[in-house]
């Protein structure tokens, strides 16, 4: 067996070096993480979500939207291990995690995974969301370890 | 249904410049490397540069990162009195192959007689693809991306190679066979960056930079330019060099795999693949080929998984046993019989993206034409048909088959 790399806990990058753009179609989800709610662009008409908030549906191209509340669990489905601050190039162990997101089927987040050591992450590791606070006052879903 | 252009174009000139370390080539110029490679390919095909009357680009005319080619001061800089055709193909890298294609469709919609595909690249420090999704200004699509610190492509494909790991227990040996074996390819390629033996210790010495997927994972971030022209099988005859007839060309891909470098909301098995299936099967269909009957196979080796899971796309193994096709020795080129190995068709005989140099796809072109021309350095025997590919990479992507003319 190849010899395991222990690289301790994984670590969310800072909220201070993150920016983001919005447009009318996906500010909605953002407004929503500022109030630390967990939303998913939902077609009004046929149900079906997707992800990231386009202005017509895929599916059915309607252009009605709905922005339910999502309960805030989900399950790794993948990953990468990373160990310098892109930012500064400084040792920094922090874990790039897509996430399949409870109760928006097909959506999956691209977020940081903290609450545990990076070695320990796996594949359909149960998570919960919580909330990062990043440049021009936005707020940015992470995870944590369930 | 048998392509209806199959074997009507052919590659007739390749040139290229040295290739140099990531920065290095300054205070060369982008047309100045441009110039070099166009001209020697000229020089190849034995026609004035001045003949050319057709560009066909690939990454939406991206010289490098952030420059574009402009038409207009080529000509100016080589002296074409006019141009009739001069179009690109979008996105990025995943287009190589395939701006071959689209000099087909400028010479047989007889726009122009004689295309040129050119690539050059040069990586000053503001213009590092390593981390150029890290470096991009935010956007409110990447926005769902880029605040994971997914920073470049291969930060990208080692979360699908570690899915890929998961599902069918691929394994970092796989990747490093890869690795050693595209090193053994380069360590008589007189213009290779990297031509020392590489050993599986030096290997597993490498640092990870994206776990599960290390620095020598990675492929090398070089400088340089690369140019091919291509015209009609008639006119080929007058070149100088035995054609490469371009005998199947496809670019696109699948809605799945539009989301995998952008939010990674592909399903499996996308997911875990190089999203080459539909470009594939595209060339299987228009040829009556397969993967069983390509000579070589050049194989866009931007990170060593996804030529792993290229050869799964292409069906050269089974989905899911990549792992133990590349294990099983078959990407290696044999010196002694000038075949592969154990049954397997050699790949990236050049030393590719991770060994010989980094020009954006370009290289594994000119390597498809040597091979079929019957003069490469690491010559496969009887060279028929050579499978050349372009990406993974956001939509298109794009393959070749090359035939012997």
């Amino acid at each position: 067996m190849p010899e395991r790399i222990i690289y301790g806990p994984a670590r969310v990058l800072p909220g201070e070096q993150i920016s983001i753009s919005t447009n009318p179609d996906t500010e909605p989800y953002w407004r929503a993480a500022k109030e630390h709610r967990l939303t998913a662009c939902q077609c009004a008409s046929c149900g079906a979500f997707r992800s990231p908030p386009t202005p017509y549906c895929p599916v059915c191209s309607s252009k009605a939207k709905a922005w339910p509340d999502l309960p805030g669990g989900g399950a790794v489905f993948s990953y990468a291990i990373c160990n310098k601050n892109p930012a500064n190039g400084e040792d920094f162990v922090y874990v790039p995690v897509v996430v399949e997101v409870d109760g928006a089927p097909g959506v999956r987040l691209v977020a940081n995974l903290t609450g545990c050591n990076a070695e320990d992450v796996h594949i359909g590791m149960r998570v919960t969301v919580e909330w990062t606070e990043i440049q021009d006052g936005w707020v940015l879903p992470n995870f944590r370890k369930a | 249904m048998t392509w209806a252009h199959q074997d009507k174009c052919a590659i007739v000139g390749v040139g290229a410049t040295d290739y140099y370390l990531r920065g290095k080539s300054w205070p060369r110029t982008m047309n100045d490397m441009a110039g070099e490679a166009i001209l020697k390919a000229c020089d190849d095909a034995g026609i004035s540069v001045k003949d050319i009357d057709g560009f066909a680009y690939y990454a939406g005319a991206s010289a490098g990162y952030v420059d574009k080619f402009d038409s207009g001061s080529l000509m100016e800089t080589l002296g074409m009195q006019q141009v009739s055709f001069t179009a690109a193909l979008t996105s990025g890298g995943g287009g190589s192959a395939g701006g071959v294609g689209l000099a087909t469709a400028g010479l047989m919609n007889e726009d122009c007689r004689y295309a040129v595909t050119v690539m050059a690249v040069q990586q000053t420090p503001n213009a590092r693809l390593g981390t150029i999704f890290g470096s991009m200004k935010p956007d409110p699509e990447n926005s769902f991306l880029q605040p994971s610190g997914l920073i470049g492509p291969g930060h990208l494909m080692s979360v699908l190679a570690r899915r890929h790991m998961h599902l069918f227990g691929s394994t970092e040996d796989a990747f490093a066979e890869i690795v050693m074996a595209s090193r053994q390819h380069a360590l008589n390629r007189p213009k290779a960056i990297r031509r020392t033996p590489l050993t599986k210790e030096d290997y597993l010495a490498s640092v990870m930079l994206a776990d599960p997927l290390r620095r020598l994972d990675f492929c090398l971030e070089t400088d340089g330019a690369v140019a091919v022209i291509t015209t009609t099988a008639e006119r080929a005859k007058d070149c100088r060099q035995k054609p490469a007839y371009i005998h199947a060309c496809a670019h696109g891909a699948s809605r799945a795999w539009g989301r995998a470098f952008g939010w990674m909301g592909m399903p499996d098995p996308e997911f875990s693949s190089s999203g080459h299936q539909f470009v594939g099967d595209r060339l299987w269909a228009q040829s009556g080929l397969s993967a069983a009957d390509m000579d070589v196979a050049m194989i866009y080796d931007h990170f060593s998984s996804m030529v792993l899971a290229q050869l799964e796309d292409y069906r050269f193994c089974e989905r899911g046993e990549g792992n133990d096709y590349v294990l099983a020795g078959k990407t290696r080129y044999d010196a002694a019989t000038g075949k592969g190995v154990n049954g397997g068709v050699p790949v990236n005989t050049h030393g590719g993206h991770l060994s010989e140099a980094y020009i954006i796809g370009m290289t594994h072109v000119v390597e498809g034409v040597e091979q079929v021309r019957g003069s490469a350095i690491n010559q496969v025997a009887d060279c028929e048909f050579a499978l050349v590919t372009g990406g993974p990479a956001p939509i298109p992507i794009s393959g070749l088959i090359l035939r012997r003319g």
